[in-house]
């Protein structure tokens, strides 16, 4: 089967992950007051609320950060999920950026809970953090940065 | 189910033991005494680790073990350093403890599994650095001394099981 020649006939104009977090007013605070998105859509109907975050280098991509709840899943499985996510089980997001030591100075400076320090390998360098709820973010130098 | 066993499944309380364990990731080569991991985590010593190995699945300082191991693994795979140095890295204070411990766990001496992953050829580079560590983690769900009691018994017990035809 030959998957190159299907992925080319549906346009993509756009990309919304969404995450769970713990509280949307502290993702907020923390994916626009110090990662630096901005809000694409947030809409409320009664306990539900529709947050999305958007990096302004990435306007194709919306970052959902969603509260694991009823009615979207049962009680149980809400309190599963948020168990999960402060575990630090989820798989780790990755944010590329041009330069991981200056970013990570600035994260830093804003209060971002590191838990690795820029670290050289591969010809790369990386960071981890961690937001408020516990997902794990992977900061990656882009390799052409340098090149 | 127990109260201290539900206190466990807080999220509040599981995102601060994260904390701790996120520590012992980023300097697994430092001392990890309960008191301090505990200090991180904001619990007393005496609930720390009860809570910690319900959470993660195990003690905490199997865990950090399983760290040091990992590391030393990587080291022996992909420096040229001299394995007293590369004990001393990575958290012990004698070559005799390393050298035991790492074969109690992985089942060969940091000499033997840095020969045999020469030998063996490499195609990681493409592979991001923690899941190639996440992949040489131990998986060690017993404890080492348990582990090792048990090999003991293996050997005592295999003349026999090798004469039943």
């Amino acid at each position: 089967m030959n998957h190159g020649a299907l992925a080319t006939d549906i346009t993509v104009a756009g990309l919304v992950i969404g995450l769970y977090v713990r509280d949307q007013d502290e993702a907020h605070d923390f994916y626009v007051g110090k990662l630096g998105f901005r809000v694409h859509t947030d809409a409320r109907n009664g306990d539900y609320r529709r947050l999305t975050v958007q990096h302004p280098d990435q306007p194709a991509f919306q970052l959902g950060l969603f509260a694991p709840q009823p009615p979207t899943v049962d009680a149980d499985t809400a309190k599963a999920l948020r168990e999960i996510v402060a575990k630090g089980a989820m798989p780790p997001l990755v944010l590329v950026v041009d330069d991981c030591r200056a970013a990570y100075e600035r994260l830093q400076a804003r209060g971002v809970e590191f838990t690795q320090e820029p670290t050289e390998r591969y010809g790369s360098v990386d960071a981890n953090f961690r937001d408020p709820s516990g997902n794990g973010w992977k900061m990656i130098e882009a390799k052409t940065a340098r090149a | 189910m127990d109260t201290p066993a539900s206190t466990s499944h807080d999220p509040d309380l599981l995102r601060r033991l994260l904390r701790a364990k996120d520590r012992m990731d980023a300097a697994s080569h430092e001392a990890w005494p309960v008191e301090r991991l505990a200090g991180v985590s904001h619990v007393s010593a005496a609930h720390f680790a009860r809570a910690f190995k319900d959470a993660f699945g195990v003690p905490p300082h199997r865990y950090l073990l399983t760290r040091r191991i990992e590391r030393a693994t990587a080291l022996l795979r992909d420096t040229d350093q001299p394995i007293l140095d590369i004990a001393l890295q990575t958290g012990w204070n004698s070559l005799g403890t390393f050298g035991r411990t790492f074969r109690d766990i992985t089942g060969e001496t940091p000499r033997q599994l840095r020969a045999r992953q020469r030998a063996a050829t490499h195609a990681l580079e493409q592979v991001p650095g923690c899941y190639l560590s996440a992949a040489a983690r131990p998986d060690l769900t017993i404890a080492v001394s348990e582990k090792r009691r048990r090999e003991a018994g293996d050997t005592l017990g295999a003349p026999n099981t090798e004469q039943d035809p």
